[in-house]
């Protein structure tokens, strides 16, 4: 079972890229630091590659609907080190992009495709950014706080 | 008046104690109904009670109809046991065409029914009758093995006497 990254380690991180926002979020148990967008992927790669955090494990990445905008969850793991760590970053709904990545963890592949799928935030440079769970052709994305159900196809 | 000779009158008795007469269709669907073979087709948790009416305690062999076969082309009974997805559709649509008729859907518990409690999703098909054609729908959510057995046993009063349904709208296309 991992523990929290030590604050130490978040205030070293801090300082490699002062942009970012700590809170520990001591109620849940769960340490989270807050990127802008442009700089997520260099601060994923520092987390994943560079000695003293180590994160090998990308636990889970998904992302959450607000009224202003699209909160895109990293949660990481270190298998190495025993510890974990939450990243967050925030985009525009109408132009939810990220940089993918598939590079630092391979299992962010089925991930970004069912935040995109799910949640119509677009990882460039996924190797195959396509539906996962939702029949292709499928209109919208229906975790979205604004996606409406269409009627009910005509009775069979 | 004709008298038989003796050989006569015993092959007379001969074929009264030996032969019975009926029609085609009725010795079909004799056979048919007693001998279903199912496909082993689980989309969700109603598989598990389906599996349940498999095995020792519930026991379908007792009926004639645990030959669960891995194959559609081997199958005539498609009991569609679970939730389907639209993502899923195809695919069971596929395997139900891929069966030999003649062939036969059970649609078992309230998902492949009605969608059950999914029916206003945005991934769940409301009823498998908007896919592929059923013969008899089981309610219950999942339903026991006991309504499943009997399930295919109003299969088997139907497959045996067709008559039994004629005028019954049959849904799906």
């Amino acid at each position: 079972m991992a523990v929290n990254i030590e604050p130490v380690l978040v205030r070293y991180l801090v300082g490699l890229f002062p942009s970012l926002a700590a809170a520990d979020r001591a109620g849940d148990g769960l340490t989270v630091v807050t990127a802008p967008p442009e700089e997520i992927y260099a601060v994923l790669k520092t987390l994943r590659h560079e000695e003293p955090f180590s994160m090998d494990t990308l636990g889970d990445l998904t992302a959450v609907d607000y009224p202003d905008r699209l909160e895109v969850v990293y949660h990481l793991y270190s298998a190495a080190c025993g510890h974990k760590l939450a990243v967050k970053t925030s985009v525009a709904k109408g132009a939810a992009a990220l940089p993918t990545v598939t590079g630092l963890w391979p299992a962010a592949e089925f991930a970004e495709r069912e935040t995109y799928d799910l949640l119509g935030v677009t990882f460039t440079g996924h190797p195959n950014l396509t539906r996962i769970l939702l029949p292709e052709g499928f209109e919208g994305h229906p975790l979205r706080k604004d996606y409406s159900l269409p009627p009910r196809p005509a009775t069979r | 008046m004709t008298l038989r000779t003796a050989e006569e009158t015993a092959a007379r008795e001969l074929l009264r104690e030996n032969f019975i007469l009926t029609s085609l269709e009725t010795v079909l669907g004799w056979a048919r109904s007693n001998s279903l073979w199912p496909l082993t087709s689980g989309l969700a948790c109603c598989a598990i009670e389906m599996m349940s009416a498999a095995a020792g305690r519930f026991d379908l062999a007792r009926f004639g109809y645990e030959v669960f076969r891995p194959s559609p082309r081997q199958a005539d009974l498609l009991i569609t046991a679970g939730t389907l997805t639209w993502k899923m559709a195809p695919v069971l649509k596929r395997l139900y065409e891929q069966m030999p008729e003649p062939k036969w859907v059970i649609a078992m518990g309230s998902c492949a029914s009605t969608g059950g409690p999914f029916a206003d999703s945005y991934s769940v098909v409301p009823g498998v009758d908007y896919v592929i054609p059923v013969d008899v729908y089981v309610p219950g959510c999942p339903p026991r093995p006991e309504a499943l057995i009997d399930g295919i046993l109003q299969l088997k009063a139907k497959i045996a006497k067709p008559q039994l349904t004629r005028g019954v709208v049959r849904y799906g296309r």
